[in-house]
């Protein structure tokens, strides 16, 4: 849109309007309410008016900003004066007359525009440094007025803290609408979700709502006006001047970078810019810095080094604690280097700060870098609407794209806790462009530590806080207990977190009571211990696991698979036999040691239903097994192997089982858990068993090509696998359901106990008679 | 949980050093000065060959009555130094290597920050709120 001139008096009468037809204080305006409103009142015919919204680019954005508004004005005037609508003309038609609107509001409009035209010259009387003050708004006001007092020449040298409080000339008559602005804004203040400017939006509410009452001794009072003008003038003019500001300090600069930076400071004069929020960067600023960046980075694409960086920002002279604070802010992926949208973001902070602005505790959305090439930007399209570099953003950063999720894996690996990416963590989530951000400003940090509290996400603060409800409810819950099992498996430490942590997940999940997730009382504590001390045990059995894999693959590669003990020993009603393994009858031995604990009727039900699952899994694997087994000659060491794990696992069983036996006569509470962990135990023993049979099979058919029935087996082998995670799933399910019923259990139990324990104080007097 | 946490520079003067507000902080100091020996005590017991797989975080450094110290190094001995309160029994090892963790992290951003001069106080305003969270946090 080419530059708008206005006259002073043109300058104020449309700003007022602006401000009357802001209603909302968002610094655009529908195209519905006041402004056809005002335009009606107008008296031009309606295609006349379209026109008008057309040429000033209203309907190609879909609302009024601050310089579609006054171009629209303009454009009334011109029509209103007889000349034909053209783009041109609202620069070359000179001395026009104020646009008339005839409306109830007339007559307000024509007083301004009087008075407007007579204050002109009482401007410049006014024009004064006021040092910047209580408010931003002094300075923000002051620019705005700034620019109808000054010619558009002074660009480089003039001092942003310049604020002329013009609004003590307007006449009485202004007030009316200065109130009404008043009252919108404070209205529209409290609306807006300003992240960074919110903290200094409320106390221009406060101000203008106390300021509002003082109308009637408006000249006379100072601070009241320039805010309330401030707010409603609200937006632009810190970018109107920020830009010429920051010349002023880049003056030892090329002349190239001067000049460019004069014209430009000189378009944003003219043509008062429109912006959402104060962080938005315009079209002309984002233009301003994408050249600034161009003479320190002529790729687009490519980074600016810290250093070079250094320099530049260095010589913005603001103190170095303030340009730390930038780059923390705008560096987003903190790499130590700038891309263009990054660079953006920090000048424009740098831009702000020296208008006086205060820097935000965090990045304001609107300047964060839109890595909209990331997938699920579905609010992309209207940022990229409002912000006019939507192009090149969105391919500035393809280069860093790329990296952005390498960047999510690289930085859980550096920071040495990758095993707690796992479970800790809900996945990296790319959503909207905010989120993104966010997200990858969470992940960069330790990787999916879950008690990071450095970004407060969206997602995040969800998981979040469970994790450490969980945590705290598992610190609540463990003893010393616990201490110990940590201070002794300081080197499973990952795993028996990733493991009670996905126990307490699955626990806090599934419970239906609503305890689950902090349950402050003592009593929940052994279901923890028993998390730490199966997981502990699983850490056994995966040792033996892994080392009877190694054995059985080192020794005899084509051997089979220890797979059905495995799956047979945690199953605690083993009542099918399977042909083909003898084996199995060992184990059968030991599970059914379980079943004794009285208090599991409906355990043992999931036991069956588990038996069952584990049972078919068996079958399947029984009948590759005798394909493989008479072909095998290691049969023998094989079963020998299996043997022994067997027994190591049964071993671990009766170990398992004779505390639950032990610790059933003390309480009746820690003995429903185990069978659960024990369950839990087999699901994931079978995964890994799972694996390590496919690797088995794998390794058979590399060894036994010869064998026909082979293929047959891998795919059946695959069908198996899923069955399997099938049943895995659903005993899951069940699990969880059996989890909530427990717990249930486990507060009916309680409450006897309290009830007993009651009695029993109750008693105790008589008891010394 | 942290009632005090401590940057230390290689050459063992504090970087960045804060408590959580209460009569006669100094002692904090003094308990992280204290530690400092234990930390170049422990250090210099891993030897020499193994300054590759000496591992970053160094556990309690030493028990008093009412605090616990921890203890933390970083490849450029740089030292975090953690003093947490004794009463809170249920605060883990994971968590306090969490806490290291996490105090590296924002440490490694204080140093990519162009304008930081290592060998400055840090002054950063993420750190603070990072190690603000580390030391409110719910017990």
């Amino acid at each position: 849109m080419e530059g708008l001139t206005l006259s002073d008096a043109e300058q104020k009468y449309y700003s007022d309007l602006f401000s009357y037809c802001d209603i909302e204080s968002t610094k655009k305006v529908a195209a519905n309410g006041r402004v056809l409103e005002l335009f009606r009142a107008a008296q031009l015919p309606n295609d006349v008016v379209l026109q008008i919204m057309e040429l000033c680019g209203a309907t190609r954005l879909g609302y009024f900003g601050r310089s579609q508004f006054y171009i629209a004005l303009k454009l009334v005037a011109v029509a209103q004066s007889g000349f034909p609508l053209r783009v041109e003309s609202i620069n070359t038609v000179k001395d026009l007359p104020l646009p008339r609107f005839i409306a109830s509001k007339n007559e307000q409009e024509s007083r301004h525009a009087a008075s407007y035209s007579s204050d002109s010259e009482n401007q410049g009387s006014y024009s004064g440094v006021i040092p910047p003050p209580p408010g931003r708004g002094q300075v923000k006001k002051g620019s705005v007025s700034h620019d109808a007092v000054q010619p558009r020449t002074s660009a480089d040298q003039q001092e942003p803290a310049s604020p002329v409080v013009s609004p003590q000339q307007s006449p009485p008559a202004s007030p009316h609408t200065w109130r009404k602005h008043s009252r919108h804004p404070s209205g529209g203040n409290s609306e807006r979700p300003l992240a960074g400017p919110g903290p200094f939006w409320s106390p221009f509410g406060e101000a203008q709502s106390g300021s509002s009452a003082g109308d009637a001794v408006w000249s006379g009072h100072s601070p009241p006006p320039p805010q309330e003008n401030w707010v409603s003038f609200a937006d632009t003019p810190p970018t109107s001047t920020l830009l010429p500001m920051h010349p002023a300090s880049v003056q030892d600069q090329t002349t190239v970078r001067t000049v460019a930076s004069a014209t430009t400071a000189n378009e944003i004069r003219r043509q008062s810019s429109s912006y959402d929020d104060p962080w938005k960067i315009t079209d002309e600023q984002r233009q301003y810095y994408v050249n600034q960046f161009k003479t320190i980075q002529p790729d687009l694409n490519g980074f600016i080094p810290g250093s070079a960086a250094k320099e530049f920002f260095t010589k913005s002279k603001l103190p170095i604690l303030e340009l730390s604070h930038i780059w923390e802010l705008s560096d987003f992926d903190k790499d130590g280097a700038l891309t263009l949208d990054e660079f953006c973001a920090a000048f424009h902070l740098v831009v702000a700060r020296k208008n006086g602005y205060d820097l935000p505790e965090k990045l304001p959305e609107s300047l964060m870098p839109k890595l909209i090439d990331l997938e699920d930007s579905a609010d992309v399209g209207d940022q990229t609407g409002e912000v006019g570099y939507s192009g090149s953003p969105a391919e500035a950063p393809p280069s860093k794209s790329p990296s952005m999720p390498s960047l999510n894996q690289t930085w859980p690996e550096m920071n040495q806790s990758s095993e707690d990416t796992a479970i800790v963590h809900p996945v990296p989530i790319r959503m909207t462009p905010s989120k993104i951000h966010m997200q990858e400003m969470e992940l960069k940090r330790t990787g999916n530590d879950h008690t990071n509290p450095t970004s407060p996400l969206l997602v995040k603060p969800s998981d979040l806080s469970e994790e450490n409800k969980i945590n705290s409810s598992v610190k609540f819950a463990s003893g010393n207990t616990v201490a110990d099992g940590y201070s002794s498996s300081d080197s499973f430490t990952s795993d028996p977190e990733q493991i009670g942590n996905n126990v307490t997940r699955q626990r806090s999940h599934s419970g239906t009571s609503p305890d689950n997730p902090a349950p402050p009382p003592p009593p929940p504590r052994p279901q923890p211990s028993h998390s730490r001390s199966s997981s502990l045990d699983m850490n056994r059995t995966f040792a033996v696991t892994t080392g009877q894999q190694q054995a059985g693959v080192v020794a005899h590669p084509p051997a089979v698979p220890p797979r059905p003990q495995p799956s047979q020993a945690p199953g605690p009603v083993v009542h099918r036999p399977v042909d083909a393994d003898s084996l199995i009858t060992h184990t059968s031995t030991s599970p059914q040691q379980i079943p004794e604990q009285p208090n599991f009727a409906d355990f043992s039900q999931f036991e069956v239903f588990a038996a069952s699952n584990v049972n078919e899994e068996q079958e399947d694997e029984a009948e590759k097994h005798p394909e493989v087994l008479p072909v095998e000659k290691a049969s023998d060491p094989a079963s020998s192997l299996r043997v022994a794990k067997t027994d190591s696992k049964s071993e671990e069983k009766t170990a398992a089982s004779a505390p639950a036996n032990v610790s059933k006569g003390t309480t009746p509470l820690a003995p429903p858990p185990k069978p659960v962990r024990r369950r839990l135990k087999s699901e994931d023993e079978l995964r890994p068993e799972v694996d390590e049979h496919t690797q088995k099979t794998g390794v058979l058919a590399g060894v036994l090509t010869s064998q026909p029935p082979l293929p047959r087996s891998v795919g059946k082998d695959k069908k198996a696998i899923q069955a399997s995670i099938r049943r895995n799933k659903e005993a899951n399910t069940v699990l969880a359901r059996l989890n909530s019923e427990l717990q249930q259990q486990l507060k009916d139990v309680l409450e006897e106990r309290i009830s007993l324990e009651v009695q029993l104080e109750q008693l105790r007097p008589f008891s010394h008679l | 949980m942290a009632v005090c946490v401590a940057v230390i520079a290689k050459e063992n003067y504090p970087l960045y050093i804060r408590s959580v507000p209460t009569e006669n902080e100094l002692k904090f100091h003094y308990m992280v000065h204290t530690s400092l020996d234990v930390v170049d005590e422990k250090i210099s017991a891993m030897g020499k060959a193994l300054v590759d797989q000496r591992e970053l975080y160094l556990g309690l450094l030493y028990p008093t009555e009412d605090y616990k110290v921890y203890g933390y190094v970083t490849n450029s001995k740089v030292k975090f130094v953690m003093v947490v309160d004794s009463s809170n029994p249920a605060l883990r090892d994971n968590e306090i290597r969490s806490m290291f963790r996490k105090l590296h992290n924002s440490y490694t951003d204080v140093m990519c920050n162009p304008f930081y001069n290592p060998g400055d106080r840090i002054q950063s305003r993420a750190f603070d709120s990072m190690v603000t969270s580390m030391m409110i946090q719910v017990c």
